[in-house]
């Protein structure tokens, strides 16, 4: 017996394609974006799905710092979602420029062991600038870092380390950033800071949380009364997400 | 043109469906919801866009991350407008700057994954390959693609898959490979089959192979899915209907390519990636 895929369709019992090419032909080498002549048409963005953990994290993905290193910051927090629950399956990946401001990075955070193909980790020489954490069962991450440095080109700048975030249930990444407390100075000036409301700015400093320990959690959605979280307050705030132009 | 009722198709015992507990939160009604309600909310939601799209309003590239039919959605979107950062204003973010991969992080063989074990995976071999540029058109070169996918029978060598399709003990559905000069990746897997999840009743996700990229920035990172052309499962999909621009979802859909089928061997694919955001220019020397 054949069971329907479906129960119904919006269109009969022939399905409208709703313009997705059955059979493209021809690969569309120059897709024009309608919102900038000149300029291709960016590929999509999709969910990261609730299966990428065998597949993305690797061994160390959160141990940026050269092991043993004296300057090493903890950097942990939870991701929360609109109703204050953890977020257990998210992934996180970290970007910072390096103890000497370069913005360049370094390769080999997935390095590999060429006879076994295993990921061996960094070498702990060169700071690659780049970490991945995926969130545990209880929503949390942990990182173990260098402090963050402004970039050579300003060095005067608030120092922060970028963040992106992806999720199940999450469409497309979101962006934010982790400012540290000790650079409330520069924070004044910082194009970004300086420009949201005292209590959003918060949300993307993080909290000095024992020696050289720091806490940021990430919260995906403001709590309001229609799920479930008690709304107000500082831990129900929405962290602030960035969009690049 | 009348359409199977629900009572025609049998009820999938609850193990049948992908392991998803917060697509269905202890807040949300109990009893699945039909694919109608999500193909109505779907009809809905493309109108509205059609309707803005014809008014000259703005073609979002990417999808809303409040997109209902999705369901997972729901507690996962932020509320608050995002924060813009202008890159001609901000030229020293680090975003615009990202990370570096290079040969230590690969080795050749992660780009087939049909060799990554003892014997070979069962399925339709096929090859996937196409080049990755940034919106100016530019090549991204030397940059670390990642592919996860399900196997042929649609299960995903992860724990919390519980979909009874069987495992391929020769297929883990994990590749990586660098961009090469002119921006090209290419993989040689196995097609992936569908599989069922939990957003409403009876729900099966397309065929896909997961994609991650790296460009040039941070600001360029994209995560996605490809498709292949021709499933049958595209107009009941809520998270390829998220892309609510037709020409968008039809970017996420790869083409048959008889130039990249190997005789008596494989079938071949097609499918170019554009990456978003700006990136600060390099001139030869940074690099």
């Amino acid at each position: 017996m054949s069971a329907s895929p479906h129960e119904a369709t919006p269109h009969g019992s022939t399905p409208c394609r709703e313009g997705v090419p059955q059979q493209p032909g021809a690969v569309q080498d120059q897709p024009e974006n309608p919102e900038a002549p000149g300029q291709l048409a960016p590929t999509p963005s999709q969910t990261i799905g609730p299966f990428y953990g065998y597949a993305l994290p690797f061994p160390g993905g959160g141990d940026m710092a050269p092991a043993g290193h004296p300057d090493t910051v903890t950097l942990y927090g939870r991701v929360v979602d609109g109703a204050g629950e953890p977020v257990p399956d998210a992934l996180l990946e970290f970007w910072q420029a390096g103890p000497d401001g370069s913005l360049r990075g370094a390769p080999g955070s997935l390095r590999r062991d060429p006879a076994t193909g295993a990921v061996v980790g960094r070498d702990g020489v060169d700071f690659t600038g780049f970490g991945r954490v995926p969130t545990g069962v209880d929503g949390r991450y942990v990182l173990r870092t260098l402090p963050a440095t402004a970039p050579a080109s300003r060095p005067d700048a608030a120092p922060y380390i970028a963040v992106c975030v992806f999720a199940r249930g999450l469409l497309h990444h979101l962006f934010t950033r982790i400012y540290f407390p000790e650079d409330a100075a520069a924070h004044a000036t910082d194009p970004l800071l300086s420009r949201l409301p005292a209590h959003r700015a918060r949300t993307l400093v993080a909290r000095a949380d024992g020696e050289r320990r720091y806490r940021f959690d990430i919260r995906l959605q403001a709590a309001d009364a229609g799920n479930g979280a008690a709304a107000g307050g500082e831990e129900c705030e929405e962290t602030v997400f960035l969009e690049f132009r | 043109m009348t359409p199977p009722s629900a009572s025609v198709a049998p009820a999938p015992p609850a193990a049948t469906a992908h392991a998803d507990p917060a697509a269905a939160p202890a807040t949300s009604p109990p009893g699945p919801e039909p694919q109608s309600a999500i193909d109505r909310e779907i009809a809905a939601l493309h109108t509205a866009a059609a309707h803005a799209r014809t008014a000259g309003g703005p073609v979002p590239a990417h999808p809303g991350r409040d997109f209902a039919p999705y369901r997972s959605t729901r507690l996962r979107h932020p509320v608050q407008p995002l924060a813009t950062i202008e890159a001609l204003r901000d030229p020293e973010a680090v975003e615009l700057a990202g990370p570096v991969f290079g040969g230590t992080d690969v080795t050749a063989l992660d780009a087939d994954l049909t060799r990554q074990h003892a014997g070979e995976p069962l399925g339709e071999r096929i090859t996937v390959t196409g080049r990755v540029r940034d919106r100016a058109g530019r090549p991204v070169r030397g940059q670390l693609v990642e592919i996860w996918q399900a196997n042929a029978a649609g299960r995903y060598a992860h724990r919390s898959d519980r979909h009874p399709a069987p495992l391929d003990p020769n297929f883990t559905g994990v590749g990586r490979c660098l961009t090469d000069d002119a921006g090209r990746y290419t993989f040689t897997t196995v097609r992936p089959g569908a599989y069922p999840w939990r957003n409403h009743h009876n729900a099966w996700r397309p065929a896909h192979i997961h994609f991650s990229l790296f460009g040039t920035a941070f600001t360029q990172r994209l995560v996605t899915q490809m498709y292949f052309p021709g499933d049958p499962l595209f107009p009941y999909d809520p998270i390829l209907a998220s892309c609510t621009d037709p020409r968008a979802r039809a970017r996420l859909v790869c083409a048959y390519d008889p130039e990249l089928a190997r005789a008596e061997w494989s079938l071949g694919y097609r499918w170019d990636i554009v990456l978003d955001g700006p990136a600060v220019t390099w001139t030869e020397e940074d690099r």
